[in-house]
């Protein structure tokens, strides 16, 4: 592997280019016509644009893609996180083209994509699953037939859904056929497959991950969990490692459950396998996200892995120059996303940064994407930076991330700073008590408050 | 004549109004799509659409006239 075309941008392109350059790997960046100005683009080795704006025409046109992989004489592709990161037929279209996909087979990548697929698999090899109905569900009243053998609350899902578009919670057959059809009807226009599927609700749940790496020669591991809890939009905001709510006795088994599902798979390259936990600690397999994690900083500040390294070596058909035995937790890690919206109303705010000014601080790190001048553009996620923050304690890593943000400087939008100033705040965060309602229940707070 | 704008850059996904239509300030007028999210923009103002200048697909700058009142 001489040359990589990155299929992304802003922050993770970056973060990329700085392994491959430590590899001696060439990196190729693509850009849109919004994205010219950006930090990628001039950090690449080379740079070669792609299409206008809309991600339709630029960062998810495949045809494009492998067009310019060819152009620049590179010979794998990393598709970062998001866009075409979990795309099968495009992981299908790079191996057909002579490119090594950096990821797993693209069959692993279509089963873990639909979500009635992935159960049953995960059902089958052991990993437990929330206890659901995995059938077809076409009318409303099937839905409530099938409701009454699970029992409510129960979580009304979209097969191919992601993001939390067409998920719903019901807790009566009355909320259930209120919700069907809407939610079926936003799953077919957002999904193209209005397959549904119901899931018992688990009450208080926190989101707990593992990531784990897997070689071509059968090596298998797990990379400890990630903390994914405190979330707005089913978007996560704020994670870390390691979980302020697991026990050692847990975490091994959670631990070995992601490797279980891994190995079920047959999955290489690095992945995620995403739990939802109950207050009593009991866990059920969520999905799993075959490609990096944007939150994977948290486990390379906690273990002193690169886990960019990892999928090259990997990609590499090399195996991975590690035992389970070596992962350690050495510090505990937090990582804040920086997100350009309203710390208020969680509305976007896109528009030019006039001021930039990233603390520089030891022990914290900044993956960005962005840089004064710089446009923050309406076409794309708003995510612009994060912050990773790692400490000797949970404690110190706390009280220094919060330092980290009040040096942050941003002016010419509005970000969540603010916000994320309040998170590192609350008493309940700072005794690591919280669940998935973090954020909503902290702004009902609020408001009452007001 | 009041000129309703964009306070946001991003795609028209649709017109919740159309010309002859009485908006009122605060009532949404259009839905935008920016940064992967729906957002409802408001009149700033009171009236009867006069003229319609943006149509759904199309991309907006803040500050951009999207309605004209009478």
């Amino acid at each position: 592997m001489q040359k990589v075309l990155i299929a992304n941008r802003g922050e993770i392109a970056r973060r990329i280019i700085r392994t491959c350059r430590k590899q001696g790997v060439a990196a190729v960046a693509v850009y849109s016509d919004a994205d010219k100005e950006m930090p990628f683009v001039r950090e690449a080795d080379e740079a070669l644009h792609i299409g206008p704006p809309p991600v339709a025409q630029s960062y998810l046109n495949i045809d494009a893609m492998i067009k310019a992989a060819q152009t620049a004489g590179a010979d794998a592709i990393h598709p970062g996180y998001g866009l075409l990161s979990e795309n099968a037929v495009f992981a299908e279209r790079c191996t057909a083209a002579g490119l090594t996909f950096i990821g797993p087979p693209a069959g692993v990548i279509a089963s873990m994509g639909d979500k009635v697929t992935a159960r049953r698999i995960m059902r089958e090899a052991g990993v437990p699953v929330v206890p659901g109905f995995e059938g077809q569900l076409e009318t409303a009243e099937e839905a409530v037939a099938k409701a009454q053998g699970l029992g409510y609350p129960l979580m009304l899902k979209a097969s191919a859904g992601g993001g939390g578009i067409g998920m719903q919670v019901v807790r009566d057959d009355e909320e259930l056929r209120r919700a069907f059809q809407s939610a079926k009807g936003r799953a077919k226009a957002y999904f193209g497959n209005d397959t549904m599927f119901l899931e018992k609700y688990v009450e208080n749940p926190r989101h707990i991950e593992v990531q784990i790496a897997a070689d071509q020669h059968g090596n298998c591991l797990h990379l400890l969990e990630r903390e994914c809890s405190i979330q707005r939009r089913h978007q996560k905001v704020v994670e870390e490692s390691p979980s302020p709510f697991l026990d050692q006795e847990t975490r091994e088994k959670i631990c070995r459950a992601a490797v279980e599902a891994a190995r079920a798979v047959a999955y290489t390259g690095v992945g995620t396998v995403e739990f939802i936990m109950d207050e009593q600690k009991k866990f059920y397999f969520l999905e799993m996200n075959t490609r990096l994690q944007v939150e994977h900083p948290v486990t390379e500040e906690m273990t002193g892995l690169d886990l960019v390294a990892i999928q090259l070596d990997i990609a590499r058909g090399l195996p991975i120059p590690l035992k389970q035995e070596d992962v350690k937790a050495l510090r505990h890690a937090i990582e804040l996303r920086v997100y350009a919206e309203d710390p208020q109303t969680f509305m976007p705010s896109p528009g030019r940064i006039v001021r930039y000014q990233p603390p520089v601080m030891p022990h914290v790190r900044i993956d960005d994407g962005v840089e004064a001048g710089i446009q923050v553009s309406p076409f794309y996620d708003p995510m612009i930076a994060k912050v990773i923050v790692s400490g000797t304690t949970r404690g110190e890593a706390v009280a220094r991330a919060a330092e980290a943000l009040a040096a942050y400087q941003i002016d010419g939008i509005k970000t969540n700073l603010p916000f994320l100033q309040e998170v590192l705040a609350d008493a309940d965060f700072q005794a690591g008590d919280y669940t998935t309602q973090f954020i909503e229940r902290k702004n009902s707070k609020r408001s009452v408050g007001q | 004549m009041k000129n309703i704008t964009a306070n946001m850059a991003g795609t028209v996904l649709s017109l919740l109004v159309q010309a002859g239509d009485t908006v009122s300030s605060g009532q949404d007028v259009i839905l935008l799509e920016s940064m992967k999210m729906e957002v409802p923009i408001q009149a700033q103002a009171d009236g009867k659409i006069a003229e319609v200048k943006v149509s759904a697909g199309d991309f907006v700058n803040e500050g951009d006239v999207i309605l004209v009142l009478e």
